[in-house]
Protein backbone atom coordinates (compact mmCIF):
# COMPACT_ATOMS: atom_id res chain seq x y z
CA UNK A 1 0.00 0.00 0.00
CA UNK A 2 2.93 2.55 0.80
CA UNK A 3 4.76 3.48 -2.14
CA UNK A 4 8.01 5.39 -1.49
CA UNK A 5 8.81 5.28 -4.95
CA UNK A 6 6.90 9.03 -5.18
CA UNK A 7 9.71 10.04 -2.98
CA UNK A 8 12.62 8.89 -6.06
CA UNK A 9 10.50 10.04 -9.17
CA UNK A 10 9.79 13.16 -7.73
CA UNK A 11 13.52 13.79 -5.53
CA UNK A 12 14.57 16.16 -7.59
CA UNK A 13 11.53 18.78 -7.22
CA UNK A 14 11.12 18.44 -3.64
CA UNK A 15 15.19 19.40 -3.30
CA UNK A 16 16.68 20.88 -6.08
CA UNK A 17 13.04 23.33 -6.10
CA UNK A 18 11.55 22.87 -2.75
CA UNK A 19 14.84 22.70 -0.26
CA UNK A 20 17.21 25.21 -2.39
CA UNK A 21 14.87 27.19 -4.52
CA UNK A 22 16.83 26.05 -7.62
CA UNK A 23 14.14 24.89 -10.39
CA UNK A 24 11.47 27.17 -12.02
CA UNK A 25 9.74 28.90 -9.16
CA UNK A 26 10.87 31.50 -7.21
CA UNK A 27 11.09 29.53 -4.20
CA UNK A 28 13.20 27.14 -1.95
CA UNK A 29 13.28 26.75 2.21
CA UNK A 30 16.81 27.75 2.68
CA UNK A 31 16.66 30.61 0.08
CA UNK A 32 14.60 32.11 2.78
CA UNK A 33 15.43 30.53 5.93
CA UNK A 34 19.11 32.24 5.36
CA UNK A 35 18.61 35.54 4.86
CA UNK A 36 15.53 35.70 7.31
CA UNK A 37 17.87 34.59 10.25
CA UNK A 38 20.87 36.54 9.17
CA UNK A 39 18.42 40.11 8.70
CA UNK A 40 16.52 38.77 11.81
CA UNK A 41 19.23 38.93 14.08
CA UNK A 42 21.05 42.15 12.68
CA UNK A 43 17.16 43.94 13.27
CA UNK A 44 17.24 41.69 16.44
CA UNK A 45 20.26 43.24 18.50
CA UNK A 46 19.29 46.66 17.29
CA UNK A 47 15.58 46.14 19.39
CA UNK A 48 17.94 44.45 21.93
CA UNK A 49 20.19 47.74 22.13
CA UNK A 50 17.29 49.70 22.26
CA UNK A 51 15.55 47.85 25.11
CA UNK A 52 18.36 48.29 27.37
CA UNK A 53 18.88 52.14 26.27
CA UNK A 54 19.01 54.76 29.56
CA UNK A 55 16.64 56.50 26.91
CA UNK A 56 13.20 55.98 27.12
CA UNK A 57 12.25 57.13 24.00
CA UNK A 58 14.29 54.27 22.92
CA UNK A 59 13.77 51.49 25.44
CA UNK A 60 9.68 51.97 25.77
CA UNK A 61 9.06 51.58 22.03
CA UNK A 62 11.35 48.52 21.60
CA UNK A 63 10.02 46.98 24.00
CA UNK A 64 6.44 47.53 23.15
CA UNK A 65 7.74 46.27 19.88
CA UNK A 66 9.15 42.94 21.56
CA UNK A 67 5.77 42.59 23.83
CA UNK A 68 3.35 42.99 20.26
CA UNK A 69 5.08 40.47 18.25
CA UNK A 70 5.56 37.95 21.06
CA UNK A 71 1.51 38.09 21.41
CA UNK A 72 0.57 37.33 17.87
CA UNK A 73 0.68 34.34 15.83
CA UNK A 74 3.49 34.55 12.79
CA UNK A 75 0.46 33.44 10.57
CA UNK A 76 -1.32 36.70 11.45
CA UNK A 77 2.17 38.57 10.73
CA UNK A 78 2.12 36.83 7.79
CA UNK A 79 -1.08 37.87 6.59
CA UNK A 80 -0.72 41.55 7.85
CA UNK A 81 1.95 42.09 5.56
CA UNK A 82 0.50 40.34 2.45
CA UNK A 83 -2.61 42.58 2.39
CA UNK A 84 -0.86 45.87 3.61
CA UNK A 85 2.66 46.31 2.18
CA UNK A 86 0.44 46.09 -1.74
CA UNK A 87 -1.83 48.52 -0.32
CA UNK A 88 1.01 51.12 1.11
CA UNK A 89 2.65 50.53 -2.20
CA UNK A 90 0.57 50.19 -4.41
CA UNK A 91 2.39 47.54 -6.29
CA UNK A 92 2.09 43.69 -5.81
CA UNK A 93 5.23 42.05 -4.11
CA UNK A 94 6.28 38.68 -4.37
CA UNK A 95 5.82 36.24 -1.92
CA UNK A 96 9.82 35.90 -1.49
CA UNK A 97 9.37 39.55 -0.45
CA UNK A 98 6.24 39.02 1.65
CA UNK A 99 7.68 36.15 3.54
CA UNK A 100 11.29 37.32 4.39
CA UNK A 101 9.62 40.97 5.60
CA UNK A 102 7.41 38.97 7.72
CA UNK A 103 10.08 36.52 9.27
CA UNK A 104 12.35 38.98 9.67
CA UNK A 105 9.69 41.01 11.33
CA UNK A 106 8.73 38.81 13.75
CA UNK A 107 11.45 36.88 14.42
CA UNK A 108 13.93 40.34 15.12
CA UNK A 109 11.43 40.71 18.57
CA UNK A 110 12.70 37.13 19.53
CA UNK A 111 16.55 37.79 18.27
CA UNK A 112 15.99 41.42 20.17
CA UNK A 113 15.04 38.97 23.41
CA UNK A 114 17.67 36.70 23.10
CA UNK A 115 20.31 39.70 22.33
CA UNK A 116 19.51 41.00 25.82
CA UNK A 117 19.59 38.80 27.96
CA UNK A 118 22.69 37.65 26.70
CA UNK A 119 24.46 41.19 27.56
CA UNK A 120 22.52 41.09 30.78
CA UNK A 121 24.35 38.10 31.73
CA UNK A 122 28.12 39.91 31.49
CA UNK A 123 28.64 41.29 34.99
CA UNK A 124 28.18 45.07 35.73
CA UNK A 125 31.53 44.54 37.01
CA UNK A 126 32.88 44.16 33.53
CA UNK A 127 31.38 47.48 32.33
CA UNK A 128 32.61 49.51 35.53
CA UNK A 129 36.25 48.24 34.92
CA UNK A 130 35.74 48.72 31.09
CA UNK A 131 34.99 53.06 32.19
CA UNK A 132 37.91 52.75 34.61
CA UNK A 133 40.61 52.00 32.46
CA UNK A 134 38.94 54.81 29.56
CA UNK A 135 36.58 53.00 27.32
CA UNK A 136 34.44 55.16 25.81
CA UNK A 137 30.73 53.58 26.07
CA UNK A 138 30.54 52.27 22.60
CA UNK A 139 34.04 50.83 22.93
CA UNK A 140 32.66 49.21 26.26
CA UNK A 141 30.08 47.58 24.10
CA UNK A 142 32.54 46.92 21.41
CA UNK A 143 35.63 45.36 22.77
CA UNK A 144 33.94 44.41 26.55
CA UNK A 145 30.53 43.46 26.48
CA UNK A 146 29.67 42.15 23.27
CA UNK A 147 32.13 39.79 22.86
CA UNK A 148 31.27 37.92 26.02
CA UNK A 149 27.59 38.29 25.62
CA UNK A 150 27.58 37.01 22.23
CA UNK A 151 29.58 33.67 23.83
CA UNK A 152 26.87 33.56 26.10
CA UNK A 153 24.10 33.51 23.38
CA UNK A 154 24.97 31.05 21.08
CA UNK A 155 22.58 28.53 22.28
CA UNK A 156 19.53 30.68 22.53
CA UNK A 157 20.14 32.14 19.10
CA UNK A 158 20.74 28.37 17.96
CA UNK A 159 17.78 27.43 19.15
CA UNK A 160 15.69 30.04 17.42
CA UNK A 161 17.43 29.37 14.61
CA UNK A 162 16.10 25.83 13.95
CA UNK A 163 12.67 27.68 14.97
CA UNK A 164 12.76 30.49 12.12
CA UNK A 165 13.81 27.40 9.87
CA UNK A 166 10.77 25.27 11.05
CA UNK A 167 8.78 28.36 10.68
CA UNK A 168 9.68 28.89 7.13
CA UNK A 169 7.14 26.16 6.10
CA UNK A 170 4.22 28.85 6.92
CA UNK A 171 5.36 30.74 4.04
CA UNK A 172 3.64 28.23 1.73
CA UNK A 173 0.23 29.39 3.10
CA UNK A 174 0.57 32.29 0.72
CA UNK A 175 1.96 30.48 -1.92
CA UNK A 176 5.50 30.24 -1.67
CA UNK A 177 7.02 26.77 -3.23
CA UNK A 178 9.48 25.82 -0.52
CA UNK A 179 9.67 22.64 0.84
CA UNK A 180 5.98 21.93 2.56
CA UNK A 181 4.34 23.55 -0.90
CA UNK A 182 6.56 21.23 -3.30
CA UNK A 183 5.54 18.35 -1.29
CA UNK A 184 2.29 19.66 -1.18
CA UNK A 185 1.97 19.88 -5.36
CA UNK A 186 3.70 16.62 -5.93
CA UNK A 187 1.16 15.43 -3.98
CA UNK A 188 -1.98 16.90 -5.32
CA UNK A 189 -0.68 14.92 -8.51
CA UNK A 190 -0.07 11.32 -7.12
CA UNK A 191 -2.10 11.24 -4.04
CA UNK A 192 1.01 10.17 -1.84
CA UNK A 193 0.28 12.09 1.58
CA UNK A 194 1.86 9.86 4.26
CA UNK A 195 4.57 8.82 2.15
CA UNK A 196 5.78 12.61 1.10
CA UNK A 197 4.80 14.56 4.56
CA UNK A 198 7.09 11.98 6.12
CA UNK A 199 9.51 12.12 3.97
CA UNK A 200 9.86 16.36 4.33
CA UNK A 201 9.51 15.56 8.12
CA UNK A 202 12.87 13.92 7.91
CA UNK A 203 14.59 16.24 5.50
CA UNK A 204 13.71 19.20 8.09
CA UNK A 205 14.86 16.78 11.07
CA UNK A 206 17.80 16.28 9.43
CA UNK A 207 18.30 20.22 9.22
CA UNK A 208 17.23 20.88 12.62
CA UNK A 209 18.96 18.36 14.57
CA UNK A 210 22.56 18.69 13.21
CA UNK A 211 22.02 22.61 14.15
CA UNK A 212 20.67 21.49 17.43
CA UNK A 213 23.54 19.42 18.35
CA UNK A 214 25.99 21.83 16.77
CA UNK A 215 24.13 23.91 19.94
CA UNK A 216 25.18 21.59 22.42
CA UNK A 217 28.60 21.51 21.45
CA UNK A 218 29.01 25.02 22.20
CA UNK A 219 27.42 24.19 25.44
CA UNK A 220 29.45 21.64 26.86
CA UNK A 221 32.32 23.75 25.99
CA UNK A 222 33.81 25.28 28.93
CA UNK A 223 33.77 29.25 28.91
CA UNK A 224 36.81 31.08 29.90
CA UNK A 225 36.50 32.88 33.15
CA UNK B 1 -2.37 54.84 0.50
CA UNK B 2 -5.83 55.03 -0.49
CA UNK B 3 -7.65 52.97 1.99
CA UNK B 4 -11.46 53.51 3.10
CA UNK B 5 -11.81 52.53 6.26
CA UNK B 6 -14.95 50.72 7.81
CA UNK B 7 -14.79 49.12 11.09
CA UNK B 8 -18.53 48.72 11.10
CA UNK B 9 -17.84 45.66 9.13
CA UNK B 10 -16.72 44.01 12.48
CA UNK B 11 -20.02 44.20 13.76
CA UNK B 12 -22.51 44.16 11.03
CA UNK B 13 -23.57 40.91 9.21
CA UNK B 14 -22.19 37.61 10.08
CA UNK B 15 -18.62 39.01 11.14
CA UNK B 16 -19.25 39.48 14.69
CA UNK B 17 -20.69 35.22 15.11
CA UNK B 18 -17.51 34.46 13.15
CA UNK B 19 -14.77 36.56 15.45
CA UNK B 20 -16.73 34.44 18.44
CA UNK B 21 -16.93 31.22 17.21
CA UNK B 22 -13.44 31.31 16.32
CA UNK B 23 -12.34 32.58 19.07
CA UNK B 24 -14.18 29.50 20.89
CA UNK B 25 -12.69 27.11 18.35
CA UNK B 26 -8.96 28.72 19.43
CA UNK B 27 -9.87 28.26 23.21
CA UNK B 28 -10.95 24.57 22.53
CA UNK B 29 -8.50 23.12 20.28
CA UNK B 30 -6.02 24.75 22.56
CA UNK B 31 -7.46 23.61 25.56
CA UNK B 32 -7.47 20.17 24.32
CA UNK B 33 -3.72 19.81 22.79
CA UNK B 34 -2.83 21.73 26.07
CA UNK B 35 -3.85 18.72 28.17
CA UNK B 36 -2.28 15.83 25.55
CA UNK B 37 0.99 18.36 25.56
CA UNK B 38 1.19 18.60 29.26
CA UNK B 39 0.38 14.40 29.57
CA UNK B 40 2.74 13.89 27.27
CA UNK B 41 5.29 16.67 28.27
CA UNK B 42 5.28 15.12 31.97
CA UNK B 43 5.57 11.56 31.15
CA UNK B 44 8.49 11.85 28.43
CA UNK B 45 9.91 14.44 30.56
CA UNK B 46 10.51 12.23 33.68
CA UNK B 47 10.94 9.09 31.48
CA UNK B 48 14.37 11.08 30.17
CA UNK B 49 15.47 11.51 33.90
CA UNK B 50 14.93 7.83 35.31
CA UNK B 51 17.92 5.49 35.71
CA UNK B 52 16.92 3.48 33.26
CA UNK B 53 18.72 3.60 29.72
CA UNK B 54 15.64 2.23 27.24
CA UNK B 55 12.98 4.98 29.05
CA UNK B 56 15.42 7.86 28.36
CA UNK B 57 16.28 6.65 24.33
CA UNK B 58 12.59 6.43 23.80
CA UNK B 59 11.46 9.52 25.19
CA UNK B 60 14.60 10.70 23.63
CA UNK B 61 13.79 9.59 20.38
CA UNK B 62 10.10 11.27 20.58
CA UNK B 63 11.03 14.61 21.86
CA UNK B 64 13.75 15.22 19.33
CA UNK B 65 11.72 13.82 16.24
CA UNK B 66 8.80 15.49 16.88
CA UNK B 67 9.78 18.85 18.20
CA UNK B 68 12.59 19.40 15.42
CA UNK B 69 10.06 18.91 12.40
CA UNK B 70 7.71 21.91 11.35
CA UNK B 71 3.90 22.18 12.85
CA UNK B 72 2.64 22.91 9.74
CA UNK B 73 4.56 19.27 8.38
CA UNK B 74 2.73 17.29 10.91
CA UNK B 75 -0.57 19.18 10.80
CA UNK B 76 -0.49 17.87 7.39
CA UNK B 77 0.56 14.20 8.38
CA UNK B 78 -2.06 13.68 10.79
CA UNK B 79 -4.81 15.07 8.69
CA UNK B 80 -3.93 13.94 4.96
CA UNK B 81 -1.12 11.15 5.79
CA UNK B 82 -2.47 8.95 8.18
CA UNK B 83 -6.53 8.59 8.02
CA UNK B 84 -6.10 6.84 4.81
CA UNK B 85 -4.21 3.94 6.44
CA UNK B 86 -6.77 3.64 8.48
CA UNK B 87 -9.33 0.55 8.17
CA UNK B 88 -12.19 2.01 5.79
CA UNK B 89 -15.19 2.13 8.82
CA UNK B 90 -12.88 4.13 11.17
CA UNK B 91 -12.26 6.53 8.41
CA UNK B 92 -16.08 7.45 7.21
CA UNK B 93 -16.41 7.59 10.93
CA UNK B 94 -13.55 10.48 11.40
CA UNK B 95 -14.42 12.46 8.53
CA UNK B 96 -17.88 12.64 9.78
CA UNK B 97 -17.06 13.99 13.28
CA UNK B 98 -15.04 17.09 12.20
CA UNK B 99 -11.73 15.29 11.21
CA UNK B 100 -9.89 18.41 10.99
CA UNK B 101 -10.25 19.57 14.37
CA UNK B 102 -9.25 16.43 15.97
CA UNK B 103 -6.07 15.69 13.67
CA UNK B 104 -5.13 19.89 14.41
CA UNK B 105 -5.52 18.90 17.45
CA UNK B 106 -3.47 16.01 17.75
CA UNK B 107 -0.54 17.37 15.69
CA UNK B 108 -0.37 20.73 18.18
CA UNK B 109 -0.89 18.62 21.13
CA UNK B 110 1.94 15.96 19.98
CA UNK B 111 4.28 18.57 18.47
CA UNK B 112 4.03 20.50 22.10
CA UNK B 113 3.87 17.56 24.31
CA UNK B 114 7.65 17.59 22.71
CA UNK B 115 8.65 21.25 23.29
CA UNK B 116 7.11 20.41 27.39
CA UNK B 117 8.82 17.74 27.79
CA UNK B 118 11.94 19.87 27.60
CA UNK B 119 10.51 22.46 29.80
CA UNK B 120 9.38 19.64 32.86
CA UNK B 121 13.11 17.78 31.79
CA UNK B 122 14.89 21.10 33.10
CA UNK B 123 13.06 21.38 35.95
CA UNK B 124 13.75 17.90 37.53
CA UNK B 125 17.36 18.18 36.30
CA UNK B 126 17.18 21.62 38.39
CA UNK B 127 16.15 19.82 41.63
CA UNK B 128 19.35 18.67 43.34
CA UNK B 129 19.92 15.07 43.26
CA UNK B 130 20.06 14.83 47.07
CA UNK B 131 16.01 14.72 46.77
CA UNK B 132 16.04 11.49 44.81
CA UNK B 133 18.27 9.72 46.80
CA UNK B 134 16.79 10.88 50.18
CA UNK B 135 13.16 9.16 48.88
CA UNK B 136 14.82 5.61 47.88
CA UNK B 137 16.40 6.06 51.30
CA UNK B 138 13.17 6.78 52.91
CA UNK B 139 11.70 3.20 51.11
CA UNK B 140 10.29 5.00 47.79
CA UNK B 141 10.11 3.01 45.07
CA UNK B 142 11.66 5.23 41.82
CA UNK B 143 8.01 5.16 40.82
CA UNK B 144 6.74 6.99 44.25
CA UNK B 145 9.84 9.08 44.02
CA UNK B 146 8.78 10.64 41.06
CA UNK B 147 5.31 11.00 41.15
CA UNK B 148 5.38 12.07 45.22
CA UNK B 149 8.23 14.45 45.45
CA UNK B 150 10.41 15.10 42.11
CA UNK B 151 7.75 15.92 39.83
CA UNK B 152 5.73 17.95 41.77
CA UNK B 153 8.66 19.89 42.81
CA UNK B 154 9.31 20.21 39.20
CA UNK B 155 5.66 21.66 38.39
CA UNK B 156 6.23 23.90 40.97
CA UNK B 157 9.67 25.38 39.18
CA UNK B 158 8.28 25.52 35.77
CA UNK B 159 6.09 27.72 35.94
CA UNK B 160 7.33 30.57 33.82
CA UNK B 161 8.76 28.47 31.31
CA UNK B 162 5.71 26.24 31.16
CA UNK B 163 3.40 29.59 31.00
CA UNK B 164 5.61 30.89 27.71
CA UNK B 165 5.61 27.36 26.27
CA UNK B 166 1.66 27.23 26.65
CA UNK B 167 1.16 30.71 25.51
CA UNK B 168 3.53 29.41 22.43
CA UNK B 169 0.84 26.75 22.18
CA UNK B 170 -2.09 28.81 21.94
CA UNK B 171 -0.22 31.10 18.84
CA UNK B 172 0.36 28.16 16.99
CA UNK B 173 -3.36 26.69 16.93
CA UNK B 174 -3.22 29.51 13.89
CA UNK B 175 -1.54 26.85 12.18
CA UNK B 176 -4.52 24.47 11.90
CA UNK B 177 -6.56 27.12 9.57
CA UNK B 178 -3.83 25.22 6.78
CA UNK B 179 -6.39 21.85 7.25
CA UNK B 180 -9.32 24.46 7.41
CA UNK B 181 -9.93 24.06 11.29
CA UNK B 182 -12.02 27.46 11.76
CA UNK B 183 -10.41 28.98 14.51
CA UNK B 184 -9.63 32.42 14.99
CA UNK B 185 -7.14 32.90 11.88
CA UNK B 186 -9.37 31.19 9.77
CA UNK B 187 -12.39 33.68 10.58
CA UNK B 188 -10.17 36.73 10.37
CA UNK B 189 -9.55 35.37 6.78
CA UNK B 190 -12.68 34.08 6.23
CA UNK B 191 -14.12 38.16 7.46
CA UNK B 192 -11.39 39.83 5.19
CA UNK B 193 -12.80 37.05 2.09
CA UNK B 194 -16.79 38.60 2.21
CA UNK B 195 -15.97 42.41 3.27
CA UNK B 196 -12.86 43.08 1.35
CA UNK B 197 -11.69 45.09 4.50
CA UNK B 198 -8.45 43.18 5.54
CA UNK B 199 -6.91 46.05 7.93
CA UNK B 200 -9.75 45.81 9.68
CA UNK B 201 -10.40 42.33 9.91
CA UNK B 202 -7.23 41.63 10.49
CA UNK B 203 -6.60 44.37 13.43
CA UNK B 204 -9.72 42.33 15.20
CA UNK B 205 -7.99 39.01 14.92
CA UNK B 206 -4.50 40.21 16.06
CA UNK B 207 -6.18 41.93 19.11
CA UNK B 208 -8.26 39.11 20.76
CA UNK B 209 -4.76 37.28 20.46
CA UNK B 210 -3.19 39.86 22.07
CA UNK B 211 -5.51 40.23 24.86
CA UNK B 212 -5.54 36.60 25.48
CA UNK B 213 -2.12 36.60 25.75
CA UNK B 214 -1.19 39.55 27.86
CA UNK B 215 -3.99 37.87 29.76
CA UNK B 216 -3.04 34.81 30.51
CA UNK B 217 0.47 35.66 31.29
CA UNK B 218 -0.35 38.26 33.78
CA UNK B 219 -2.71 35.13 35.47
CA UNK B 220 0.37 32.78 35.29
CA UNK B 221 2.17 35.51 37.02
CA UNK B 222 0.20 35.68 40.00
CA UNK B 223 0.05 31.48 40.02
CA UNK B 224 4.01 31.82 39.81
CA UNK B 225 4.23 34.12 42.71
CA UNK B 226 1.18 31.63 44.84
CA UNK B 227 3.14 28.00 43.65
CA UNK B 228 6.81 29.34 44.64
CA UNK B 229 8.68 27.56 46.82
CA UNK B 230 9.87 29.45 49.83
CA UNK B 231 13.77 29.98 49.26
CA UNK B 232 14.30 28.09 46.63
CA UNK B 233 13.39 30.56 43.58
CA UNK B 234 15.30 33.83 43.35
CA UNK B 235 12.97 35.72 41.85
CA UNK B 236 14.56 37.46 38.89
CA UNK B 237 14.00 41.06 38.30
Amino acid sequence: MLDFGVIVSNFRFLIVQGLFGLGGFAGGTLRLAIPAIALGFVLGIFIGLARLARSRWLSLPATLYVEFFRGVPLVMVIFWIWFIIPQLLRLPIPEYGVALTAFVIFEAAYFGEIVRAGIQSVPRGQVEAATAVGLTGAQTMRFVVLPQAIRNMVPALVTQMIVLFKDTSLASIIGYVDLTKAAQIVNNREIKPFELYLFIAIVYFIFTYSMSRFARRFERRPTAA
Amino acid sequence: MNYQFKWSVLWSGQSGVWLLQGLITTVEISALAWVLAAALGILSGALRTVPWKPARALATSYVEFFRNVPLLVWMFFWYFGVPPLLPRAIQDWIFNHGAEFWAGMFALGVYHGARMSEVIRSGIQAIPRTQFEASVAMGLTTFQAYRLVIVPIALRLIVPPATSESLNLLKNSSVALTISVAELTFQTRQIETYTAKAIEALTAGTVIYLVLCVGIAAIMARVERRFAIPGLIARGG
